[in-house]
């Protein structure tokens, strides 16, 4: 085995960012599901964030050339649905990041209640904290965002607009 | 069906129209998206006791609503009332049409005839389409029948995928998991749009309820069991959609009445001898979409760009 002198192929695949959200990595969004090497072949397993998310098709690209690149091949990409993507699996760091870039980071969601799913006719929470001048409470002028996982707010005190990332 | 396509700039996508052969990027070809190589679970084993004829039609049928809609949906871009609205029921096409490429895939596989999700989406007539009336209908860019529209559908969706969760077909499973999050935020954008538009001013009033009026005979059909439903409902596979129609009526019931609205009470259509969408009988909507949706890739089969 020479594999010493090239990078780990998880920490390779961990290292790829989202390719709508830069500041983040693959391994902050939580989409890497396993990552399995055996000699060079690398067989790495992802899942999408939403069922139609088009970026999915550029992660698989990126973590593929990334693989690549570092000398390791062939690579398989396999996609999986189950279980479904959520924002908890989004890491500390993730959180920290999305802060950091001027997108409010969405809350933990924590597992849903068994039963039938309770429509929502109130106002969204305000409680979203503004990323950009720390006011606790926001507001939400647009559920649906520039991509599928975030909304539109607006800060009533510093009055920028910003995005959140959806709990999901 | 790649939603890349929307997203290509106007001088890249006629650069690249003309590049049909040597390219290896296969992102923009038909037949060669993401979901075929999704074989961990598109291609997972009939489950036991199933019959795979069944299978394919009914991931059909579910797929089939799905990808119908998101069609109609998608017509709204670029001519909904703002921009914010347009943002929103595009997400929601969007989130549908994911749905619809799993299920198809999933159909092809389990069909055993090598047809693919492109080649179930571009290459079948109406009479093989296998979706519900209510999703092959026209808005006809009026925001309330949208609205009204979404809010029957994504009511009649959420509570069957609620049930098919527990899918003995993983794959069915895996879409109805992921499927529940986002019918849950189509239902509530909906529902909260009936409010304001039910509750709002004399006219938003008077056009959301002619909105439900119309829309009214088609949520009979929604209801009814076909054949292959009732087998596989048996094997633990599908969901009897009759099973549904009670948790439908409470939530349109509260939505309804808090929209200061009234539940039509109209006579169902859609059907002709007792055979609807399910077993490929259409309106006359549908070969329309269809014609809109299909002809570029009828056109140019097997095109890369």
């Amino acid at each position: 085995m020479t594999a010493t002198a090239r990078a780990d192929a998880r920490e390779v695949v961990a290292r790829v960012v989202d390719p709508e959200m830069p500041m983040l990595t693959l391994h902050d969004l939580g989409v890497i599901r396993r990552v399995d090497v055996d000699g060079d072949a690398v067989t790495v397993t992802i899942t999408p964030t939403y069922s139609g998310c088009p970026a999915i098709e550029e992660m698989r690209r990126d973590v593929s050339a990334s693989l690549s690149a570092a000398g390791y091949g062939p690579v398989e990409m396999r996609t999986v649905f189950s279980p479904p993507w959520s924002t908890d699996w989004i890491s500390d760091d993730g959180l920290r990041k999305l802060a950091e870039a001027g997108i409010a980071p969405p809350g933990r969601v924590g597992p849903r209640a068994t039963g039938p799913i309770p429509l929502t006719l109130t106002a969204p929470s305000p409680d979203v904290r503004c990323p950009h001048c720390g006011a606790p409470t926001t507001e939400e002028f647009s559920h649906f965002g520039p991509t599928a996982c975030t909304s539109l707010r607006r800060c009533p005190s510093c009055s920028e607009p910003f995005e959140h990332m959806k709990e999901i | 069906m790649s939603p890349h396509a929307m997203e290509e700039d106007a001088t890249n996508a006629y650069q690249s129209l003309s590049e049909t052969t040597d390219h290896d990027d296969p992102r923009w070809a038909f037949g060669t998206g993401i979901v075929e190589e999704a074989g961990a679970e598109v291609s997972a084993p009939v489950p036991e006791g199933v019959d795979a004829a069944d299978l394919a039609a009914y991931c059909l049928m579910l797929g089939d609503d799905a990808l119908i809609y998101s069609h109609r949906l998608s017509e709204w871009v670029s001519n909904a009332p703002e921009l914010e609205e347009e943002v929103a029921l595009a997400n929601t096409a969007l989130d549908l049409l994911g749905q619809a490429r799993v299920l198809l895939a999933r159909s092809g596989h389990v069909e055993g005839d090598g047809r693919d999700e492109d080649a179930l989406a571009y290459q079948r007539s109406d009479a093989r389409f296998r979706n519900v009336g209510l999703a092959e209908l026209s808005d006809d860019l009026d925001f309330a029948r949208a609205i009204g529209r979404l809010l029957i559908f994504s009511t009649w969706r959420l509570a069957l995928l609620h049930r098919l969760v527990g899918s003995t077909d993983p794959v069915i499973a895996a879409v109805a998991g992921k499927g529940v999050k986002e019918l849950t935020y189509h239902r509530d954008y909906a529902a909260r749009w009936t409010l304001r538009l039910g509750d709002g001013t004399d006219e938003s009033h008077r056009r959301m309820q002619d909105a439900l009026d119309a829309l009214w005979p088609y949520v009979g059909e929604l209801f009814r069991t076909s054949d292959e439903e009732t087998r596989l409902a048996g094997a633990g596979v599908a969901v009897d959609p009759g099973t549904t129609r009670e948790e439908f009526d409470a939530v349109l019931d509260e939505v309804v009445s808090k929209a200061t609205l009234t539940l039509p009470d109209r006579p169902a259509i859609g059907t002709i001898g007792g055979r609807g969408g399910r077993q490929g009988v259409h309106t006359e909507h549908l070969g329309h979409a269809l014609a809109q949706m299909q002809s570029l890739a009828r056109q140019h089969p097997g095109a890369t760009w």
